[in-house]
């Protein structure tokens, strides 16, 4: 079992491999990579997790997690 | 406010927008430059693109963007598929809190032509989601008739490939779009100067949408007041009604009272 308590989990976030604490939320890793939630989105699997989910949302191992923002573009 | 002070009125979707003037935010060498020229814009309205966080960044768009009181309109630039399209606009909507897109799905990397039929696909799958769809498309009519008639509330034809500068390479077809469309035309990508919006207007286009021609000026800031002035200009031209061309001369002094007659 990866998930009990103390283990780690590998999942892949903006294509980069990352490891967190089993049970990491999306918040969990939002927090990590970002210096503010502000105009953030993210999709798990092709998926996107509503901000309202974040909390709740655990990170599977091998899940592919995209955290984007806003860039200049035309 | 407009030349004579009457009321003109640039409504999308329902919502009011005080300028005919869209900016695009890429290739600006600084955030300050980029909001100095969004200012001397007068844009209410700036698109940006979705990507991945770079940790390393501390300055944010969406902040500036914020502060100026200019309105995101997230774009689905460098997708090549609907899929993509939708998973970018999904993401977007979740991240700034906004049903507006500007839908954007290439078909070509070296011309950054759109793919109408990966586009048409998106659009009806964005507004059957309950977007705001503002689709990037080519000069085509028929596929302009086509986005509008699956919910799509502006169309956005090309004047000439993305960043190219080479102006509206098609004038009539741009016509023709907005003389059969029911929703406001939006000439995007191509604009080189400010004469090339003035023009996109004086054919009837309710808006530009300009973002290299600026961003890429020697003086950003400039030619962002330039493009303001030039969509103003362009916009009172067309609702005066321009004369009609002649193939010979009309002469405007009368020839009555003429010495020597």
């Amino acid at each position: 079992m990866s998930d009990l308590p103390g283990s780690r989990v590998v999942h892949t976030v903006n294509g980069e491999a990352h490891e967190s604490p089993a049970g990491a939320t999306v918040a969990d890793l939002v927090a990590v990579w970002c210096p503010s939630p502000r105009g953030v989105a993210v999709a798990v699997d092709g998926v996107v997790v509503p901000r309202s989910e974040w909390d709740r949302t655990s990170v599977a191992a091998g899940a592919a997690v995209e955290i984007v923002t806003a860039a200049a573009g035309g | 406010m407009t030349a004579d002070g009457a009321p003109d009125p640039f409504v999308v979707a329902g919502t009011e927008l005080g300028s005919r003037l869209l900016l695009g935010t890429g290739g600006m060498t600084s955030p300050e430059s980029l909001g100095r020229a969004l200012v001397a814009s007068g844009t209410v309205l700036a698109t940006v693109a979705v990507r991945r966080v770079d940790p390393t960044t501390r300055h944010s768009l969406v902040d500036l963007l914020d502060g100026l009181g200019i309105r995101i309109l997230p774009n689905t630039a460098g997708c090549f598929t609907a899929a993509d399209a939708v998973l970018t606009a999904r993401l977007a909507r979740e991240a700034f809190a906004t049903d507006w897109v500007k839908l954007e799905v290439i078909g070509d990397d070296r011309t950054l032509l759109p793919d109408p039929v990966e586009l048409l696909d998106a659009a009806e799958q964005l507004v059957d989601d309950g977007f705001t769809v503002l689709p990037y498309c080519s000069d085509d009519p028929v596929v302009a008739r086509r986005l509008e008639q699956v919910g799509c509330a502006v169309v956005m034809p090309l004047g000439s490939p993305i960043g190219s500068g080479l102006g509206i390479r098609n004038p009539h077809n741009i016509e023709l779009i907005v003389e059969q469309a029911g929703v406001p035309v939006v000439l995007d990508a191509g604009i080189g100067t400010a004469s090339d919006a003035c023009l996109a207007m004086e054919l009837g286009c309710s808006a530009v949408l300009v973002a290299s021609a600026v961003t890429r000026a020697e003086d950003p800031e400039l030619m962002a007041a330039a493009m303001r002035d030039a969509v103003h200009a362009g916009r009172a031209a067309r609702r005066a009604g321009r004369i009609s061309r002649r193939f010979v001369a009309e002469a405007s002094s009368s020839f009555e009272g003429l010495v020597g007659r």
